[in-house]
C-alpha cells in the first residue's frame, strides 16, 4: 500500500482496479489547512489525463504491472502475437495498444511487454532499430537539385524521410521514440 | 543549491529584514526552538526532539515575551520544523520570520505588512515592482484586501458556506483560489472562517470569521497574520477543539499548553504574524523553487 506522501512523478498505483501513472505531482497546504496532494493521472490502459487531489489519509494499492522481455512473432488482422522468450507463453497486443510501434515490429524482434493483471497493456520497443529499405528513387550523384532528404520506405511499410544517398536495400538505423532516420548501418 | 552569489543575496535580504525593524524600534529575540509543548494544532506536524518537540512556530515563546516582559514590539528569525511538508514550496525545516507589535490589530498589520514587503524588496534593489516567473506585479499601494469570502464568490463554483459544509475548503482554496491571487500586485486575503484560526481573536460582529489574514503575490502564500486572541478562556475552549480533532486523526494530542495560557492573562492587545522567509527569497529573487532558496534540501544531507 501507498500513502499519500508517497506520491511522486512516475508512482504507479491502482484505482478502481485500473493503473494509473502519476505524471504530474505538487504537494500544497493552505495556511492553517491540511496538506494536499494534487496530481496529473494517466490512465495506463485509455491513456486519459485528469486532476485528482488527495488528502494524506488516502491510501493507494500499488498498481500490478510486471514488464516481461518477449519476442515478436506475428500478426493476424489488428493483433499482434508475441512469446514471452522464458516460459514460452504467447500473448495478444492489439493494434490499438501498439500505435505508431507497428512501423518497427519485424519478426522475432524481442521488446518489453507490460502486463496489468496479467493482460498486456502495452509495449516498450528498443530504442532503435535497424530495417532495410524496400523502395527507394535512385540517387543520381552530382544532383545539385538541392534537396538534402527524399522519402523511402522501409520493410514493415513504413515511410520517411532520409539523405539523398541512401539507396534501395540498405540498412539504416531509425529512433523508435520519434521515427526519425538515424544513420547508414553495414552489416 | 545557493551558488556564491545566491549566498550573498540572501544574507542580504536577511540584514535587509533586520534593518527594517529595527528601524521601527523592534526588539529581536531567540526563543528556545525545543519545547516540552507545542501549540495543538490539527494540521501542523510535529517532529519529536527526545523528549521535546521542535517548534512549528515560534508563536506561543513569543506572545510569552509580550506577556512576561512589557515588551511592546518584537521579532524573530528562526527555523520551524514540520514533519512531512515537501514540495516546490515546501520545506520540512524552513526560516520563518515572526513579528508581534501590542495595541495593534489586523488592519494596521496588513499595512505594516505592506511598507515591510515594498522596503525589503528596495533594499534589495526591486523597487516597486517585481518580476516573478515572467509576471509582472507592481509593489505600489494600497494593496487589494478581499475577503475569504468574497474570493469564493469570485473564483469559486461553489460558496465558501457550501465549500465548509461539503468539506472542500482547503481544495477550492488550492486549486481554484490561490493561483489567481496577486498576479497584478500582491492581495490580502483576510476573514477566515473562525475553525481555521485557532489563535486568532474572532470578529465582534460577527464571531463566525476570525480576524487573519494572508497575504499572497503571484499565487504564492507568503506570511499568514492575525489579531491575537488574549482571552485565556477562549484560547482554552480553541484549543481543546483542535486537541480533539488530533486525536480523531489518530494521532496522540499532547498536552494542552497551560504556562502559556497562564501567561496569556497578561498579554496586551496585540497583532502578529508569520512570513515564510524561503518564499520571500523566491519572490525577490525570481526562483521558482524553495529548494534554489538554501544550502541544502533534506535530500542532500
Amino acid at each position: 500500500m501507498y500513502s499519500a506522501s508517497d506520491l511522486r512523478k512516475g508512482l504507479k498505483i491502482q484505482i478502481d482496479g485500473e493503473p494509473y501513472v502519476v505524471v504530474d505531482f505538487q504537494f500544497s497546504k493552505p495556511g492553517k489547512g491540511q496538506a494536499l496532494y494534487r496530481t496529473k493521472l494517466k490512465n495506463m490502459v485509455t491513456g486519459n489525463q485528469f486532476d485528482r487531489t488527495f488528502r494524506s489519509n488516502d491510501k493507494f494499492e500499488k498498481a500490478p504491472l510486471e514488464e516481461r522481455t518477449m519476442q515478436y512473432l506475428y500478426s493476424q488482422g489488428d493483433e499482434f502475437h508475441f512469446m514471452d522468450t522464458k516460459n514460452y507463453e504467447q500473448v495478444v497486443v492489439t493494434q490499438d495498444q501498439l500505435g505508431d510501434d507497428t512501423n518497427f515490429l519485424i519478426d522475432n524482434m524481442e521488446v518489453q511487454v507490460l502486463l496489468f493483471n496479467n493482460n498486456p497493456i502495452g509495449v516498450t520497443l528498443p530504442n532503435f532499430v535497424n530495417l532495410t529499405v524496400t523502395r527507394a528513387d535512385p540517387w543520381a550523384k552530382g544532383d545539385t537539385s538541392g534537396s538534402d532528404s527524399k522519402p523511402v520506405t522501409v520493410e514493415t511499410g513504413y515511410e520517411l524521410q532520409v539523405p539523398p544517398f541512401i539507396e534501395e536495400g540498405d540498412r539504416i538505423q531509425i529512433d523508435t521514440r520519434t521515427g526519425v532516420y538515424m544513420t547508414r548501418v553495414k552489416e | 543549491m545557493l551558488n556564491e552569489l545566491g549566498l550573498r543575496k540572501r544574507a542580504e535580504l536577511i540584514q535587509a529584514i533586520r534593518a527594517f525593524f529595527i528601524n521601527r524600534e523592534y526588539v529581536e529575540v531567540d526563543t528556545p526552538a525545543r519545547l516540552p509543548v507545542v501549540i495543538p494544532e490539527a494540521h501542523n506536524l510535529p517532529v519529536e526532539s527526545g523528549d521535546h518537540i521542535l517548534q512549528t512556530s515560534p508563536e506561543i515563546c513569543m506572545k510569552r515575551v509580550l506577556a512576561e516582559t512589557g515588551c511592546r514590539r518584537i521579532f524573530q528569525i528562526c527555523k520551524c520544523y514540520r514533519k512531512n511538508e515537501r514540495g516546490d514550496r515546501h520545506l520540512p525545516e524552513f526560516t520563518m520570520l515572526e513579528w508581534y507589535r501590542a495595541q495593534s490589530d489586523y488592519n494596521s498589520l496588513m499595512t505594516e505588512c505592506e511598507d515591510f514587503i515594498i522596503e525589503v524588496a528596495e533594499a534589495i534593489g526591486r523597487r516597486g515592482y517585481l518580476s516573478y516567473q515572467r509576471t509582472d506585479i507592481t509593489l505600489e499601494k494600497p494593496w487589494a484586501r478581499i475577503t475569504v469570502s468574497d474570493a469564493f464568490s469570485m473564483y469559486s463554483p461553489v460558496s465558501m458556506a457550501q465549500a465548509l459544509e461539503e468539506n472542500i475548503f482547503d481544495e477550492i482554496l488550492c486549486t481554484h483560489i490561490e493561483p489567481r491571487l496577486g498576479m497584478k500586485k500582491p492581495v490580502f486575503l483576510y476573514d477566515y472562517p473562525a475553525e481555521l484560526g485557532a489563535l486568532a481573536r474572532k470578529k465582534t460582529d460577527n464571531p463566525s470569521v476570525a480576524e487573519r489574514f494572508e497575504v499572497y503575490v503571484a499565487g504564492l502564500e507568503l506570511a499568514n497574520g492575525f489579531s491575537e486572541l488574549t482571552d485565556p478562556k477562549e484560547q482554552r475552549q480553541r484549543f481543546e477543539q483542535e486537541l480533539k480533532s488530533i486525536e480523531h486523526q489518530g494521532r496522540s494530542a499532547g498536552r494542552m499548553p497551560e504556562k502559556f495560557l497562564k501567561s496569556l492573562v497578561n498579554m496586551p492587545e496585540a497583532a502578529g504574524i508569520a512570513l515564510g522567509v524561503d518564499r520571500l527569497a523566491m519572490i525577490l529573487f525570481d526562483l521558482d523553487t524553495i529548494d534554489k532558496t538554501v544550502l541544502f534540501v533534506p535530500e542532500d544531507l
